[in-house]
């Protein structure tokens, strides 16, 4: 089992998906939300994850495809 | 010097407010939200005075009691205590009554401000018992690091992008840390490093030390304070990367009021950044408390980090004080960098170019009016990153060894003045 410490912000138009059910119920990952603040025009969830590497590789890979950003919880990312 | 005893009530969650006691750690393990240094403020009021502090040494230890370390410094000594100039010339350029320069870009030992973090995280780490340091960078901090792991005898992995300046590997590698030079992004090299520091004990300064870390940056607003005789200056324009410098200044104003040093934090933070990468300011200009990280593209490459761990605080800090922000773009930054060399003799990295550009914007837009004082952070020095300037400057002649020769020349010099 691998665990991962992220935050998802999402896109406006995607706020009203059940986006996290998803990864829930389809990738068979396992999410525990500690933070989130989402609005009409904006959010971002921090939460853990935790499933297989390669489920948790494959969730993540999908997230990105819906225009989710995913970020690990340690910032100070510089963005390529 | 004067220890004050259990000064260090341990870290707290600035989020959930959360206790945990002092150790390694950088995220609340409930909400994880970012840990910061908690002191026992009740037990600091009588301690530290105006007096305390001058009778320090001319470093950032004389903040001592402020920091969050509990034995003997082991390493930086001679770090920071850098010059606070009462600007003339600039002060004429810019059109403003009262104007200050900080000027970190003569910090020992390494020529920038993140000496100041540096040598506390080293002497952290060293007293949590570490032997290795290590962090991700492309530049100021993997110097610093390199410098003072050297001192403590520690060792050290310094992460940087392969594709790194030459320059600026030179001035990490002469201090003889191991070098890792990642095939990727600095993105790539900062995900890899927060997966390494989960797998080796290692200090890593910007991670698991960070809490720590940033206390060190509190010391550039101390300094200011106390130069300016204890008074809180009106505004303070601050280069932003990571938001930590930003936010840590507003910090150290704000204890100073609640220690007595200084009457009222009536200090307006404004922040600067590169068009290329300004997701800080872009915050404060929009009114909104939510960051967009973006893909930088400025030559201010010190700044230059798209998602900054604190850029909500930093904009919590422009916004709590009543202040703003600008964005500068390349071509104002080597004018920012040139005016403050042609008008003060101070040559700063692009850093600086950035704070120079955006008070001038500042002044400029009403934003801080003319009779106030300002005071400007020059973070760091322009020897290391000359490339920018490469194609902005040349040499005016070239001539033989004889007296005709410049005599010619200079005739020459001075037509082309009047023309
Ligand atoms: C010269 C210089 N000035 C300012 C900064 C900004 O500091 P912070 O990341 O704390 O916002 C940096 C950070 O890398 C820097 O190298
Ligand atoms: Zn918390």
């Amino acid at each position: 089992m691998a665990r991962m410490r992220v935050r998802l912000t999402f896109p406006p138009e995607r706020i009203q998906e059940p986006v996290i059910y998803h990864l829930v119920k389809d990738f068979d990952i396992v999410t525990n939300i500690r933070r989130a603040d989402v609005t009409a025009d904006h959010g971002w969830v921090i939460l853990e994850l935790e499933a297989k590497e390669e489920t948790l590789e494959r969730g993540i890979a999908w997230l990105k495809g819906k225009g989710v950003k995913v970020d690990p919880i340690e910032r100070d990312v510089i963005v390529p | 010097m004067k220890i004050v005893m259990g000064k260090l009530k341990g870290l707290k969650c600035r989020e959930c407010g959360r206790r945990y006691p002092s150790s390694p750690v950088h995220i609340c393990e409930f909400c994880f939200g970012p840990l910061e240094v908690d002191y026992d403020y009740d037990a600091l009021k009588g301690t530290i005075t105006r007096q305390s502090i001058a009778a320090g040494p001319p470093s950032i230890w004389r903040y001592k009691e402020l920091l969050p370390i509990e034995g003997d410094v082991a390493v930086g000594h001679h770090v920071g205590f850098t010059p606070l100039i009462r600007s003339q010339n600039l002060a004429e350029e810019l059109g403003v009554r009262e104007l200050w320069i900080k000027n970190d870009s003569v910090c020992h030992p390494t020529w920038s401000f993140k000496d100041r973090v540096v040598s506390v995280a080293v002497t952290k780490a060293k007293e949590f018992g570490f032997d290795t340091v290590a962090c991700a960078s492309t530049g100021n901090l993997a110097n610093s690091v390199a410098a003072h792991a050297a001192e403590a005898r520690m060792k050290s992995y310094i992460f940087i992008p392969a594709d790194l300046e030459q320059g600026k590997i030179v001035a990490t590698l002469v201090y003889q840390p191991t070098l890792v030079a990642v095939e990727g992004t600095y993105d790539e090299v900062n995900r890899l490093c927060s997966e390494v520091s989960d797998k080796y004990r290692w200090a890593f300064v910007n991670i698991n030390i960070r809490p720590y870390y940033s206390e060190g940056s509190k010391t550039y607003g101390y300094e200011i304070l106390e130069q300016l005789g204890w008074r809180a200056p009106g505004h303070i324009v601050v280069p932003c990367a990571g938001g930590s410098l930003i936010t840590k200044i507003w910090k150290a104003i704000r204890e100073c009021a609640t220690l007595g040093l200084i009457d009222r934090p009536a200090t307006k933070m404004h922040a600067a950044q590169a068009v290329g990468c300004g997701p800080i300011v872009t915050m404060v200009k929009n009114d909104t408390d939510i960051l967009t990280p973006v893909r930088p593209n400025t030559i201010a490459k010190s700044l230059a980090i798209g998602n900054p761990a604190d850029g909500y605080y930093a904009y919590r800090s422009v916004k709590d004080s009543g202040g703003y922000g600008e964005h500068a773009t390349d071509e104002e930054i080597v004018e920012g960098m040139l005016l403050l060399a042609r008008t003060e003799g101070i040559f700063t990295e692009t850093a600086g170019g950035v704070t120079v550009a955006v008070t001038k914007k500042l002044l400029e837009r009403g934003v801080i009016p003319r009779d106030e004082s300002v005071v400007i952070c020059i973070t760091g020095n322009g020897l290391k990153t000359p490339d920018v300037l490469y194609e902005r400057l040349e040499t005016h002649v070239t001539i033989r060894p004889s007296l005709s020769a410049f005599d010619r020349a200079l005739a020459d010099l001075k037509s082309q003045a009047r023309s």
